[in-house]
């Protein structure tokens, strides 16, 4: 198999063991994946973002999962003191031994796709790629070709245990794929957490991971969502966010995107219904060359929502990061309140950001803003702590990190704080000098 | 009779080289001269007040003194026991032993403040050959000195200055200060929009660290921060040059005439 193009990619999607059931929604997928076309230099929504990594080795073969006996660094997939339901993927698949399930509670659903009943069978046909449209994302078309196996987290009363899913990617024997595709539904009054944790075992990977998660939340149900992208150096990643809101749902996001080699996230919200709020705290970090793309489109389709959307990067070395936030406001929105912010911090002067914040508006009663900026260190700061003694180039990790950590101590849950500070830190750890006084 | 500017003997009359020696200094900020040719002597052991009208260059000398970019010294010289002033970085003039309490502390959202006092103190430490404190300790010395400038210790957990109050963030000025224990402290405006109890914290902070081995030059527009900090000297600041030095007594004469009292001297 040669490399990396669509009908290789099908050919791969007929070794595909899904469900029958599923079979349907994976041929939707396969005749859009090969009708979309294959996103060059010119399209616009890869106009920074080359694809050429993906073709440099062949990635046409699915992943083996951990075998047994592997002995695999709980630091990789534990998140300490969380309390929380946890599913362990190693290379996409399930690692049962890694999962950590207890009762589901309040009669809630966490479930794969191929042992979901006849009951979870018709939610999930209900529900899978109604915002995950295979038509309008190339990638997004993939992930529907591969689909084998998913999660299905169904929530009818609060849940009060975060729902850990843990995708851990390891070096194979050749290249690989693997994919992933989550489906969330909270029901009307609901509260859940979900945390979408990626990660490596280490910094030489082989693998590309293709990930798609839908989710919907009926009115004023209310979800903590966190998408991690901790993938080391040479992992490759494109993936997608789905999200729908009613009335008066409540989406509030965060997103960490360390980089690598190609990591390409697109997250995309719709306010359905009238009142609804998303919130999204946005991070990503990206140094050596590595390269990340964000792609976030907010679509304000009924009156009275709110968007607030903060995203900050650093970028070091001759690293490339892409961000693009579109804020879309339709018709008859009226008094829909968003803002968008993303500032970016170059730390040296061979490193690229491209941001571009795009703002629709086709209402007249709505108050929007939005603003991007790419800077250095700031003077006032700086001197602020060099006149109390510290040494300048401390002074300036010391400002890096807190510019960072502004949005990590907005996290609601105290144990992925404690989880993702010391990962900041160790960011910017090359001198253990200028690290020892941050947490 | 104090020493006049650019004497050489302090007032207790020992003929030993001050602290801090500026002579004829010259500074422009962007292009434009602030100060114009301004000389003083601080020795050991002194609280020196400099007052003067709005735009008269009293901001400008504490930031010079402290090293911040874009201050830029056309002419004259800063020596500081012995050292000369205008050859470190801001950093080696705070190990030095030189602390600017800012009129306008800067927000640090993101670093707490614990981790900003002990990377501070730290470095002030080290510099003097003293071991860094262990975290316990220092956490214990914290607490206590949050406790002497009146500011709850949960400040210490707070992003630095983050969303502090005015008097929040000159208290914890006064609190760097207590545990910094520079050899010249410049106030600037500390007393500046504080109310009652939040003066007499920067004033007791001041009187209880002042010895005869340290010093204060305290910048104010009002005499009124000088009925609970005494001085030995009061400067006039007018134009980037100092006008008018004398004892205590000259607050209170500016007090009562205003500067335009001193008008000939400002012309």
């Amino acid at each position: 198999m040669g490399a990396f193009d669509q009908s290789a990619a099908i050919a791969l999607a007929q070794q595909s063991r899904g469900p029958a059931w599923l079979q349907a929604f994976r041929e939707g997928n396969q005749t859009a994946w090969l009708a979309s076309k294959w996103p060059d230099r010119k399209t616009e929504d890869w106009k920074y973002t080359t694809l050429a990594p993906l073709t440099e080795s062949d990635y046409m073969r699915f992943g083996a999962g951990a075998g047994a006996g592997d002995e695999i660094d709980a630091g990789f997939y534990e998140i300490n003191g969380l309390e929380c339901q946890r599913l362990v993927f190693v290379n996409g698949e399930l690692s049962p031994e890694l999962c950590r399930l207890g009762q589901a509670a309040n009669g809630n659903t966490l479930v794969r796709f191929s042992e979901a009943d006849n009951r979870q069978q018709q939610l999930i046909n209900e529900h899978l790629g109604t915002l995950a449209i295979p038509s309008h994302h190339p990638f997004t078309a993939l992930n529907g070709s591969w689909l084998e196996d998913g999660v299905l987290i169904h929530v009818t009363n609060d849940e009060p245990l975060p729902l850990h899913i843990v995708h851990l990617t390891r070096p194979g024997a050749q290249p690989f794929s693997a994919r992933q595709r989550l489906l969330v539904v909270l029901e009307e009054n609901v509260s859940a957490t979900v945390v979408e944790h990626f990660s490596s075992d280490d910094s030489s990977q082989n693998c590309f991971l293709n990930g798609v998660t839908e989710i919907k939340l009926k009115a004023a149900a209310r979800l903590s969502h966190y998408r991690l992208h901790l993938e080391q150096q040479d992992a490759i990643h494109i993936g997608a966010v789905y999200a729908s809101l009613q009335r008066n749902a409540t989406f509030k996001s965060f997103l960490l995107g360390m980089g690598g080699r190609l990591k390409r996230l697109d997250l995309q919200v719709q306010h359905q219904g009238a009142g609804s709020e998303a919130n999204i705290n946005g991070v990503y970090l990206c140094k050596n060359r590595q390269h990340i793309d964000i792609h976030s489109t907010v679509e304000h389709e009924l009156p009275l929502g709110t968007t607030t959307e903060i995203v900050r990067g650093i970028v070091d070395d001759a690293a490339r990061a892409v961000f693009n936030g579109r804020i879309h406001i339709h018709p008859g929105a009226q008094k829909s309140a968003a803002e968008l912010s993303n500032r970016n911090l170059l730390l040296s002067n061979s490193a690229e950001v491209y941001t571009k914040p795009e703002l629709e508006i086709y209402a007249d009663d709505v108050r929007c803003a939005h603003g991007a900026t790419v800077s250095q260190i700031e003077d006032m700061a700086l001197y602020y702590l060099q006149a109390r003694g510290i040494q300048r180039n401390e002074a300036e990790v010391m400002l890096s990190f807190g510019f960072i950590n502004e949005l990590i101590n907005s996290i609601d849950h105290e144990p992925l704080q404690l989880k993702l500070r010391p990962l900041l830190s160790d960011w910017f750890g090359r001198d253990p000098r200028l690290t020892r006084h941050l947490p | 009779m104090p020493a006049p500017p650019g004497g050489t003997c302090n007032h207790l009359g020992k003929s030993q080289a001050n602290m801090l020696s500026i002579k004829d200094l010259h500074v422009q900020v962007e292009g434009k001269d602030i100060l114009n040719g301004l000389s003083l002597e601080v020795g050991a052991g002194e609280v020196h007040a400099i007052m003067g009208p709005n735009g008269s260059g009293k901001s400008t000398l504490g930031y010079v003194l402290s090293g911040r970019p874009g201050y830029e010294v056309v002419s004259g010289s800063a020596t500081f026991e012995g050292k000369d002033l205008f050859a470190l970085d801001a950093e080696e003039r705070a190990r030095a032993g030189i602390f600017l309490a800012f009129q306008y502390p800067v927000e640090i959202p993101g670093v707490s403040n614990m981790e900003f006092l002990k990377a501070s103190v730290d470095a002030i430490r080290e510099s003097r050959g003293l071991s860094a404190y262990d975290a316990v300790s220092f956490m214990k010395k914290a607490r206590q000195t949050c406790q002497d400038v009146n500011l709850a210790a949960e400040f210490l957990k707070r992003g630095v200055n983050e969303g502090f109050s005015g008097g929040e963030k000159k208290r914890n000025e006064i609190l760097q200060m207590l545990l910094l224990e520079p050899r010249l402290s410049i106030l600037d405006e500390t007393d500046s929009g504080l109310d009652i109890d939040a003066l007499q914290v920067v004033a007791t902070g001041v009187n209880a660290s002042r010895n005869v081995d340290n010093a204060f030059i305290l910048v104010t527009h009002y005499q009124r921060l000088l009925n609970y900090i005494v001085p030995d000297f009061v400067h006039v600041l007018a134009n980037g040059r100092i006008v008018r030095s004398g004892g205590k007594e000259l607050a209170l004469e500016l007090e009562s005439k205003g500067y335009a009292w001193l008008e000939g001297e400002l012309a």
